[in-house]
């Protein structure tokens, strides 16, 4: 099954994600408890109740975090001993849940650093323009703004989604996409990830409470006090969870997604 | 006079000249006068009395520009110099100055320039200096300039200045007085680095009525440099006035920010912001994950907030 790349990483074939035995403790708390996944999918949701080490796990594939014990594999790669730079030159892209604002640099600086150096200038700015439109902002309005706290939450997040999109990697996460926009977004919001499902060649993971995102997840991963519980298509998973083991637990998520929703609508 | 690679050098960083600019323009290079253009609407008169010219532009001039760099690659070289501009009413006018200093030799070279305004009713102004320092000799590269700005009644100024570095030891001091209407805006950038001291003192003194400021201070302190600002907005009529002291602090670089406020009026409305901290971890985090190293992703962070 392996072999040696001439670089001395260990390849190994299979999955785009493999996670084997991934543990993180903090102040003697386990966080995530031997956590082995292999995600192939292309569109895979993350749910489960706060504080269950959703974005930690997110946090620990992208190297934001450390695991404390375990392997993790891209495409075939061992990355668990790089930096957060290398994974993102390998191809993994991160929209945070709270986008972190910057005086100074403009929507456009990095919507450009995330079209990478392979574009020409002008191909840059026309695709920033471009992935804009696709959250649904007026890029002729947006493209200059500052990425300062004249923007809103929900425009901030946005492009923050724009941002991590726009990297067209083979893998990107999404940390709680739906956390702190408007109703307004709420909704293009749902559309921008049924057009990334469509569109992208990539894998997307993504955090989410959200029926709608749940729905159109070729894959679900329930996760609960840093295990995984439940791990495979969606409605098995959704109907598992409503029928057996922690019906309290489903039943707060689908209330959270179905109160959301009516918000929405 | 010629330009050696140097001095051509200095220029494009002050002034960002390649060739001669267009319109009015005077060059002073090592202490004299390497190239000068006057215009109908604008004459460059040198000063008897003192070193330094008198820029003298007629009412009602519009869409002009004049460029003034300063220049010196001498080590060794000192020097105080006057240039007063009087600027007619209703002209609406850009003025390009800055001084660069290439010191490669053992003494100190220094450039102290007193760069007076006398902006006239309803004209504008637009204002951008540069200050820029290189060499590896051991003579420091010192840089005194004083600014200042008499606006009179509907007259606006927009001052953009900044120094990126090289400059071993500045004292800058902004004095301005705006009149009835008058407004005023300030953006000063500044890095320093090493073992580098620099001092910004802004003085802005409203005395008309519908009178305004805003400043905006941006400074980055590397290494071992060392920064003070010192911003003061006094409001003597029904005015507003605004000024934002914002730091980023890096290293064992140390900062001290004063805020000023007097009013005497009543309608006077004056507000001071200032912060100091350093760059917020996950802002370096979020490039990161876009793919920059940590120092690509902390010059970037730089690059912007001193936009």
């Amino acid at each position: 099954m392996s072999k040696w790349l001439p670089d001395g990483k260990e390849r190994y074939k299979g999955e785009m994600l493999k996670l084997e035995n991934i543990c993180f403790e903090i102040d003697d708390k386990e966080i995530l408890k031997n956590i082995d996944l292999e995600v192939d999918d292309r569109f895979v949701a993350i749910t489960g109740p706060n504080g269950s080490g959703k974005s930690t796990l997110l946090k620990i594939i992208m190297g934001i975090q450390a695991p404390t014990s375990g392997r993790i594999w891209l495409d075939g790669t061992d990355i668990t001993e790089l930096s957060i730079t290398e994974r993102a030159n390998l191809g993994i892209s991160f929209a945070f849940q709270q986008p972190v604002r910057f005086k100074g640099l403009r929507v456009r600086d990095l919507l450009e650093l995330a079209g990478g150096k392979k574009m020409s200038g002008k191909e840059r700015f026309t695709h920033a323009c471009d992935v804009l439109s696709e959250v649904g902002l007026c890029a002729k309005e947006y493209i200059d703004r500052e990425l300062n706290d004249t923007l809103s939450g929900g425009e901030m997040k946005r492009i923050e989604i724009a941002m991590a999109a726009a990297r067209g990697t083979k893998m990107t996460l999404f940390d709680e996409p739906e956390a702190g926009i408007d109703l307004w977004s709420f909704q293009s919001l749902i559309k921008v990830f049924e057009k990334l499902h469509q569109e992208t060649d990539g894998t997307i993971m993504i955090i989410s409470h959200q029926e709608r995102i749940l729905d159109i997840a070729d894959k679900i991963i329930y996760l609960k006090d840093g295990e995984i519980i439940e791990y495979g298509e969606g409605k098995n998973v959704m109907r598992h969870l409503s029928l057996d083991e922690s019906p309290s637990t489903c039943a707060k998520l689908q209330e959270k997604a179905g109160l959301a929703q009516r918000e929405a609508n | 006079m010629e330009l050696n690679a140097i001095q051509k050098s200095l220029l494009k960083e002050v002034a960002e000249l390649d060739a001669l600019p267009v319109g009015a323009y005077n060059i002073r290079s090592n202490g004299q006068s390497a190239a000068r253009n006057t215009t109908d609407e604008i004459d460059i008169v040198t000063k008897t009395d003192k070193p330094g010219i008198d820029i003298i532009i007629k009412p009602g001039t519009k869409k002009k520009s004049v460029h003034i760099p300063v220049i010196i690659s001498e080590s060794g070289l000192k020097e105080n110099v006057y240039n007063d501009f009087f600027i007619g009413e209703d002209c609406d006018v850009t003025i390009i100055a800055g001084c660069g200093i290439s010191n490669c030799g053992g003494e100190d070279s220094q450039h102290d320039g007193i760069h007076s305004f006398y902006v006239g009713k309803n004209s504008r102004v637009r204002y951008i200096e540069r200050h820029y320092g290189e060499g590896t000799g051991r003579g420091k590269r010192l840089m005194n300039p004083t600014t200042v700005v008499e606006l009179a009644e509907g007259a606006s100024m927009d001052m953009q200045t900044s120094q990126i570095g090289g400059i071993d030891d500045t004292l800058r001091v902004t004095n301005a007085v705006l009149g009835e209407n008058a407004s005023l805006a300030i953006h000063d950038k500044i890095l320093t680095e090493g073992e580098q001291h620099a001092k910004a003192e802004m003085h802005v003194e409203m005395n008309g009525d519908g009178s305004n400021c805003d400043i905006i201070s941006r400074g980055v302190a590397k290494e071992h440099s060392l920064q003070e600002v010192v911003i003061g907005i006094e409001g003597n009529a029904a005015c507003s006035g605004h000024a934002e002291c914002d730091s980023i602090i890096m290293d064992k670089g140390v900062i001290l920010a004063t805020p000023q406020l007097k009013a005497t009026n009543v309608d006077a409305s004056l507000i001071h912001e200032a912060a100091i901290g350093k760059i917020a971890g996950e802002q370096l985090i979020k490039l990161m994950t876009m793919g920059l190293t940590e120092k690509e992703a902390e010059d970037m962070v730089i690059q912007g907030f001193l936009r």
